[in-house]
């Protein structure tokens, strides 16, 4: 894995006043990105807007596509053309880039679209909060693959947790989602950018071997296959088909299980890499709070009056949520009483959770169906409940 | 932690009014702000608002709950957000666009004629910073120095002098206000 | 046998198909793999860096061709192949795009994305196989599909009135809008070479048999038949009025070449129009070096 320091061009250096939606667009910048192609969407159009005005002195380009399949079909040609590229949108944008998400796993692409996520289910709260496309980010294309979404619970974390992103897309050749929310893209705070040689990227994984002997999907020891661009020479071929290593398509059972194997491999088993968690006061807590991106702050809300009421709450908050921290779960659910998993869903992740305790602790869901944040006394008597 | 919410009618800044505070508070004045807005067309009706929670440490809940100022700069806005006030809270309005009812619990209220400021000054649109200044002599949250470096990015280069006149203006006048206030108490 | 008597070894264009995956899926009699022939030839003809020509498909008959070229060629999704070649384009100006596809990919799924690549002007050039139904499937009733043709959906005959392509691309502001049928290969070949050699969105219209799908179900014969049909009802008519090339079932087919002007594309347009605004400030994006018109 080859680290290269940010370009100084793209990073606005210094503290700054933003909403969640403009330090996506920084992030990207400072990531590197130089194509944005997108859609207006309520609430995330800041950041496309952000990204047009930024984007003419910094060197690269923004096009507003026709709709978001065209987004997200042309983020996935400008990557194989050696861009660094991402786009934003929230659910129903979100939902028809759905099929290409597929494509770009299929054809191994780093993309990383953010999710500035809003009330569903269809048009529902353009204007307010919801953590309801978290499964969608999971399975929402058709078939069997992996991704890799992260969840920011402020705009600092936007910023970071965009250049993360790339990184990570970058690492894997898979599409990477920041899963925010209307509440953060739409709420001011101190951004902090930091100069750019302090801001560490990770470069693509680029072919350098023979000409002759290079196979666009032929895994490396760390299940990643090399990539090239288009332009270089190698002529290759690439396709949303199943295919074998050279990126032909063939079609029976045998390749597609090497195939769809390899897809899900290459992200579970490098889950480790992957999988960033904050834990806070986990060694003696009775009941672990879990959550992700605007709820963990709620969530602590709740977990000071816990403890003041002499309740063990430990926390933890989901930085990455695919690959899900299963070994994690699993180990914790051994020794706690409870999980609590309050989210802006009926019930999404918590349903990993359930899964990884496997019946050997209790899991209790805070729901909420959108439009706002939890009210913490609801995280906070669901903990209650939990001690009893 | 302070809640801090700032109304009036679209056209007047009142979203500018929170960025500016929050602004000042999160990168000059060393302190945590969080600043929410109402999107939407529920925010394109004739009562607008930004709010904005202080606090010294990290804000968690990042909307206002029980704030504990309000700014109101049209009558509906007054309407709308007066009854939410905290009962020991501060009511800052502007005089000629808002008439208040009796005073409920301990509320304390100052008024300023921002828009009539605003007006010798050359322009209304001016009537937001006016407030600001005003704002800033009465409550303390935010210190006068933080509330200026905070203004270049939000106000066009061209008017920021102006800006800061308006500021001076409403800020000069809200001290004033707190003397008199002192000398009859005294 | 005597050496004449022997097939040639080498197909003539086999340099740049990839003969690991032939024999191709397409049906004896298919119009498909005659323009591919044009293409090829075309692009032996002009003089650009073949590693720099890139094909894009989508999905369909005619999508399989970006896998049977020796070319960068994506075979991606039905309907995205023009917003993917925008991708492409637009993050390496160098490359040289073409998108390859059939009717219903490009019209029908992906007929938003081809209005809006042509309004911006998009630097790429589409050659759009024209087989009046959706074959890959099992000839289903189509955007171009003439009004009484029958369709496996449309079985009482097609009663939708259908798009005339060249007529849809002029609207859109195409720069370039060529239509030949599978028997004008010598002209599909100029065609290509043309388009690939001006600046802009070029979309060229190739009306081709579908022998095992459309001919049959409409008894119109086998490929033979179909390209007697051509021969007898094509009318060449260089820069027609691109209102009067509808076509109706087994019809008069209005070919030629329509229009050829030029228009900055978007990058041309992105690049002047900011470095107007912007002045210095502005970084000049993907400039390239370029000898076409």
């Amino acid at each position: 894995m080859k680290k290269v320091k940010a370009d100084p061009k793209g990073v606005l250096t210094g503290s700054h006043y933003l909403d969640g939606d403009h330090s996506l667009a920084e992030g990207g910048l400072a990531a590197g990105c130089r194509f944005f192609a997108g859609y207006p969407i309520t609430p995330s159009t800041e950041t496309a807007e952000r990204f047009s005005e930024r984007i003419p002195t910094v060197g690269g380009v923004f096009i507003q596509m026709e709709d978001e399949l065209g987004s997200i079909a042309a983020l996935i040609g400008a990557s194989w053309a050696g861009k660094k590229v991402m786009t934003v949108t929230s659910g129903p944008g979100f939902s028809l880039m759905m099929e290409n998400i597929g494509l770009a796993c299929m054809m191994e692409t780093p993309i990383v679209i953010a999710n500035v996520q809003r009330g569903g289910p269809s048009t529902g709260l353009p204007t307010l909060t919801g953590q309801q496309d978290m499964m969608q980010a999971r399975w929402g294309s058709h078939g069997d693959y992996e991704i890799i979404a992260l969840s920011p619970d402020s705009p600092q974390e936007c910023f970071d947790l965009t250049i993360e992103a790339f990184n990570l897309a970058e690492m894997f050749r898979v599409p990477t989602f920041v899963m925010t929310d209307e509440c953060i893209g739409h709420m001011h705070e101190k951004v902090v950018i930091p100069p750019a040689e302090e801001i560490e990227l990770v470069e693509r994984k680029w072919y350098t071997g023979p000409k002759e002997k290079y196979l666009p999907y032929k895994p490396d020891k760390d299940l990643v296959p090399f990539m090239i661009k288009a332009g270089d020479g190698y002529r290759f071929h690439t396709t949303g088909l199943t295919r074998d290593e050279r990126g032909y398509p063939v079609i029976n059972a045998e390749c597609q299980d090497v195939c769809v194997r390899h897809l899900v491999d290459k992200i579970n088993k490098n889950a480790d890499k992957i999988i960033k968690l904050k834990e806070e006061e986990i060694d003696n807590a009775e009941i672990i709070v879990i959550s992700y991106g605007i709820t963990s702050r709620v969530a602590i809300k709740a977990v000071q009056k816990a403890r003041k009421a002499g309740i063990k709450v430990g926390t933890l908050r989901l930085i990455t949520v695919w690959p899900f921290p299963e070994k994690r779960i699993k180990e914790l659910a051994k020794k706690i009483k409870a999980f609590v998993f309050p989210e802006i869903n009926c019930g999404q992740v918590v349903l990993e959770v359930e899964r990884c305790s496997w019946g050997q602790t209790q899991v209790i869901h805070v729901p909420h169906c959108g439009g706002w944040v939890h009210n913490p006394d609801d995280i906070f008597n669901a903990i209650k409940e939990a001690a009893k | 932690m302070t809640e801090i919410r700032f109304s009036g009618f679209g056209g007047q800044g009142i979203i500018r009014c929170g960025l500016i505070a929050g602004k000042a508070l999160a990168l000059f004045d060393n302190k945590h702000s969080t600043m929410t807005q109402s999107f939407g067309p529920e925010a394109r009706g004739s009562a607008c608002s930004s709010q904005l929670v202080v606090s010294d440490d990290r804000v968690l809940y990042p909307y206002i709950t029980i704030p504990e100022i309000l700014i109101s700069m049209s009558q509906e806005a007054y309407d709308k957000y007066e009854t939410e006030l905290r009962n020991d809270g501060i009511l800052i309005i502007d005089k000629d666009l808002v008439k208040p009812k009796p005073l409920r619990g301990k509320i304390k209220m100052y008024a300023i004629p921002s828009t009539r400021f605003a007006e010798e000054l050359g322009n209304r649109i001016f009537a937001n910073l006016v407030m600001m200044g005003f704002f800033t002599a009465i409550t303390k949250i935010v210190s006068p120095e933080a509330m200026k470096k905070a203004l270049p990015g939000l106000v066009p280069d061209r008017f920021l002098d102006l800006n800061i006149k308006a500021f001076d203006m409403g800020y000069d006048y809200g001290e004033k206000i707190l003397k008199e206030k002192k000398q009859r108490k005294t | 046998m005597k050496k004449e008597d022997q097939l040639e070894e080498k197909n003539p264009i086999e340099d740049l198909l990839r003969m690991d995956r032939i024999p191709h899926i397409w049906c004896p009699g298919c119009g498909i793999g005659t323009v591919v022939t044009s293409f090829i030839e075309a692009l032996k003809k002009s003089k650009l860096d073949l590693d720099k020509v890139v094909v894009v498909s989508g999905i369909g008959c005619t999508g399989r061709v970006a896998g049977y070229v020796k070319l960068d060629s994506f075979h991606t999704t039905h309907g995205r192949a023009v917003p993917f070649a925008t991708g492409l384009k637009l993050a390496n100006p160098e490359l040289n795009v073409v998108v390859f596809s059939g009717d219903g990919d490009i019209a029908g799924i992906g007929g938003n994305h081809f209005i809006h690549a042509a309004r911006r002007n998009m630097d790429i050039t589409i050659i759009c196989v024209n087989n009046f139904n959706y074959a890959m499937t099992g000839g289903q009733v189509a955007a171009t599909t003439p009004l009484g043709a029958n369709a496996s959906t449309a079985p009482y005959g097609n009663f939708e009135f259908p798009f005339s392509l060249p007529y849809l691309a002029d609207a859109a502001g195409a720069t370039y809008i060529a239509r030949w049928t599978a028997l004008h290969l010598r002209r599909v070949t100029k065609s290509i070479q043309e388009a690939l050699s001006r600046r802009g969105f070029s979309f060229i219209e190739v009306i081709t048999p579908c022998v095992t799908l459309y001919a049959r179900r409409n008894r119109l014969g086998d490929g033979l038949n179909l390209l007697k049909y051509y021969y007898d009802n094509s009318e060449i008519h260089h820069g027609a009025d691109t209102r009067t090339l509808d076509i109706s079932y087994q019809g008069k087919l209005v070919v030629g070449k329509f229009v050829d002007k030029e228009k900055p594309t978007f990058l041309d347009a992105m690049n002047e129009h900011l470095g107007k605004v912007l002045g210095d400030k502005y970084v000049l994006y993907g400039r390239i070096n370029d000898d076409r018109d």
